[in-house]
Parts: C-alpha cells; structure tokens; sequence
C-alpha cells in the first residue's frame, strides 16, 4: 500500500482525474496549493508591472495498493504533461495502514 | 401646484440616486484595497453618511444656505442657526422645484460625498477615531462654508462684475473639496508599508475584488443620474434630459479615454483604469453638464479619463499613495472640469476662463489652509496613523475586533 502525492498543473486536473477513474483510480483528496519555484509570471496592476513567484497547482494525494502503482504513477505522468517547465511533481510514500471507518475494515479492503 | 409636486418628486428620487452613490464608493473602495481593511472601510462609508446627514441637519445645511452672510459680509460667511426650520418648510412657496425638506435631503446626500472621497485615499493606514475627527469637521463645516461661496449666493458666484463662478453640480465644489483634502491628509499620512521599495519604486498592491468595484463604478454612475439630473434643481424637460445625457456620454468617452490610454502607456489592458475613468469622466462634466453640447461632453469626458491615468501614474511617482485614485478622479478631473466651463459650452470665453480658474485656486487654497489645520490639530491629540503591527496585521481586527469574512481564510 502506497501513498502517492502528485503536484500537477491546475489547467490539466480534470484530464487527469478522467485518465485516473479510467484506470479505475476513484478515490482521493484533492486541494489546490501555492508553491515557489524557478517561474515568475508578470503581471501589471494600474499601470506598474509587477511579478510574483507564487505558483499555483493542484495537489493530489491518492493511497493505492501496490498493484496500482505503477500504472497510476504513468497515467499521472502521461496525462499530466505539456512538455513545458512546470508540470509538476510525483512523490511515493509507503502507507502503513489504512481503515474504512463505517466498517472497521483495514488495509487494501479499505479503500477498494 | 401640479408642477411643484412633479418638479419634487424628481428631486427627491435624485436624492436618492445620491444616497445609492455611497454603496457605490463602498464597493469600489473594498475592491481595491485589501481584504483585512474591508470592516474598517465599510465603517468609515457607515459613519460619512450618518454624521454627514446628522450635522448638515444641525450646522450644515444653515451654513451653507444661510440667507444673508451675517458673520463675515460680502458673500463670506453666513450661518441661519442651528438645527431645521420647520415654519420655513411649511411654506410652499419656497421654491418651484422643490420643497424646503426636499432641498435639505439632496443638498445634504451631497455633503457626505466630500468627506466618501477622503476616505478611498487614506485607506488601510489612518487610524479609525482621526478619520472620524477629521471628516467630522470638514464635512460639518469646510465643506458648507465652500458652497455658501457659490451655491448659497456667496463671493464666488458674483466674482467679478459680469461674470460669476460657474460650477453646475460641483466639480470643485464637490468633488475637488474632497480631494484636496484627501491630497494634504495622504500627504501628511504617508504611503501604506510596502507601497515603496527601499529605492522608492512604487509596488502594485493588487485590490482584493475587482467584481465588488466593478458593481460600485456602475452604481455610481447610476447614482451622477441623481447628482447631476437633480442639480438642474427642477425636472425641466430640457435641461433634464440634456444634463443626462451629457453625463452618460462624458462616462462613456472618460472610461475608453482612460482604457485606450493606458493601454498606449502600460501596453495593457487594465479594467481599473477603465473604471477610473468613467469617474473621471463623470467628475470632468459635472461643472458644465448643462452647458455642453454631446459632443463637448464627449471631448471634456475622454480628457477627464486621460488626466486620471496620467495623474494615478504621478501620484506614484511623487510617493502619494492614494489606493483608489481618488485623488485622480476627484481633484484633478474635477479641476479640469470646472476649467472646461471657461473653454466649452455656453459660457465659454476668456473671462469666464479666468474666473473659473480663480474659484479653483481660492477653493483649493482654502481646502489646503483648512486641511493641515486640521489634520495637524488631530495628529498631535490623537495621532494619524495605526501602528505597524496592526497595519499588517489589518485594520479589521486591530481596530474592530473582527474579519469581514471570517469563515474564510486571510491573505
């Protein structure tokens, strides 16, 4: 049982959720976050151009049994690509238990 | 009797556009300033026009239409007496176009608006108990003693032999009011922390709601259709109908002034702008909404819209922070509209020139005079600004205990 934590772009978020239920990944949380990086985007406000290093993105995290996790690591990969700086970034933790609360029931039964 | 009950019902709908005009300067001011300072704003517009009603019905109204100048002769200064004159009220005959308590209600939903302009300027920064000090005593009593000036038959509307003062519905008397003063307290206040870098460059502090303004500039747009379709003081067909449309076309030519302007400048698109300068153009015609012909207004409008963003840019430059141009829209577009009156229209011609320039430099100086007296007076009892801590952490909670939209997160 894995945990994978995926940063991926704002504007491609629906094609990866669709790409992931495709695979039959239907559970996770989601939340958009603002991160630092190399990027600065301009921006002018009444007449004075200014740039800021916030970047915003969306955050997904998604516990999987091991079976699924390569195949959900490519789809994120796939679906989530432009090709341009900025596309985002996969980390894997290991999960060391999962429980449904309604039932009581724990490791991969718990989330499948 | 019919005429008067038509003419006063105009008048009192008009009173009521201008009332509707504070929501409109409420949102803009929220809109474009942050979100931890919007309590303390919506406080600030709350206590303009509830003092404002309450002391032009005590002082106000008397010392702006006082009758005969009893205190200072010459058309200087006059004042009737405390308080409403109800015996005055019952006569009829008071006037064509309205009822004694009509002309109260129009004239003092006017008289809040000057001290509404100071409060878009020193935003975030002023310390709540000195605003209201200072707007206190400047719409109490500046502001009605300029008007007694012209509009309560005082020196400026007979400057020289033949020609007076003309300003229709107060571009000076008004709106350069309010911004003089909103000049000399930023000026004296300071910029907000983090409006200048260490070498003095200007940083954008981007407003927390550009929807929220958007809806203020349109309603005060509504609102000019009162301000300045009422201040024909009747609802004479012709000159109703001209004053309106004059108005909206000098709206229109100042917002696409300002947009295509800025965008020469700024190569961008800003809506700010654009919403500065439909005021600008509003504030440019008021002087002279009678007087033009459309396409005047439409000249007069778009230079209103030109001057405001040339005047938010300079502003920047000379370290005079004012967060929602009302400075630009108010004073200096409110200036070129009372000179306009001398270039433009039906009173156009040198002399009038001349006297219209003369009325702004003697409203201007006096505003300036009566301005640091007083902020200077209010700064040494009760100090001027919040303190650095409560500016960062917001004017909401420092000074009103409590967030404008608690459930939500602060930025």
């Amino acid at each position: 049982m894995k945990k994978i934590e995926a940063i991926i772009r704002k504007a491609k978020f629906d094609e990866v959720v669709k790409a992931l239920h495709e695979i039959e990944v239907n559970f996770f949380c989601y939340w958009d976050v603002t991160g630092r990086g190399n990027e600065k985007i301009g921006k002018v406000y009444r007449g004075i151009s200014y740039s800021t290093k916030d970047i915003e993105r969306t955050l997904l995290s998604i516990v999987v049994s091991d079976s699924f996790v390569d195949k959900t690591i490519k789809t994120i990969t796939d679906s989530g690509k432009t090709g341009e700086v900025g596309d985002g970034k996969i980390f894997l933790y290991n999960c060391e238990e999962a429980y449904r609360i309604r039932t009581g029931e724990t490791g991969n039964q718990s989330f499948n | 009797m019919e005429l008067l009950t038509t003419n006063n019902v105009w008048m009192m709908l008009c009173a009521a556009l201008v009332f509707f005009m504070h929501l409109g300067f409420s949102f803009l001011e929220i809109g474009l300033t942050r979100q931890k300072n919007t309590i303390n704003i919506l406080f600030k517009n709350f206590f303009i026009i509830t003092m404002g009603l309450i002391m032009y019905c005590l002082i106000g109204f008397n010392l702006m239409y006082p009758g005969e100048f009893n205190i200072i002769g010459g058309g200087y200064l006059g004042f009737a007496g405390f308080g409403l004159d109800a015996a005055a009220a019952a006569d009829l005959t008071y006037n064509e176009g309205y009822t004694y308590w009509t002309d109260f209600l129009f004239q003092g939903m006017f008289a809040a608006t000057a001290g509404t302009i100071v409060s878009g300027a020193v935003a975030e920064r002023i310390k709540i108990s000195s605003f209201m000090l200072i707007t206190l005593i400047y719409v109490s009593i500046v502001y009605p003693i300029v008007g007694s000036w012209q509009w309560g038959s005082g020196f400026l509307s007979t400057l020289t032999d033949n020609v007076g003062f003309y300003d229709f519905a107060g571009s000076t008397l008004v709106h350069s009011v309010g911004g003089w003063a909103a000049l000399i307290i930023i000026y004296i206040l300071g910029a907000r922390k983090g409006k200048y870098d260490s070498d003095g460059i200007a940083q954008a502090i981007p407003g927390s709601n550009i929807p929220l303004s958007a809806a203020g500039v349109l309603i005060l747009w509504l609102g000019w259709f009162g301000f300045n379709g009422g201040s024909v003081l009747s609802a004479d067909p012709a000159n109703t109908s001209l004053v309106l449309v004059t108005t909206c076309l000098a709206a229109a030519a100042g917002g696409l002034g300002a947009a295509f302007f800025s965008r020469f400048l700024y190569k961008n698109l800003d809506l700010t702008m654009f919403m500065n300068g439909v005021l600008g153009g509003l504030v440019g015609i008021t002087a002279g909404a009678d007087q033009m012909s459309p396409n005047e207004a439409i000249i007069i409008g778009a230079i209103g819209g030109i001057i405001v963003v040339l005047g938010v840019s300079f502003l920047d430059k000379a370290k005079l922070d004012d967060p929602v141009g009302a400075i630009p829209v108010h004073l200096f577009s409110g200036i070129w509209g009372t000179l306009a009156v001398g270039i433009f229209g039906a009173s156009a011609g040198f002399d009038q020139f001349m006297v219209q320039f003369a009325s702004v430099g003697i409203v201007g100086l006096f505003c300036v005079i009566c301005t640091t007296i007083i902020t200077l007076l209010v700064k040494s009892i009760a100090g001027l600004r919040v303190d650095e801590k409560e500016e960062i952490k917001g004017l909401d909670i420092a000074e009103h205990g409590t967030g404008a939209y608690s459930d939500f997160a602060m930025k």
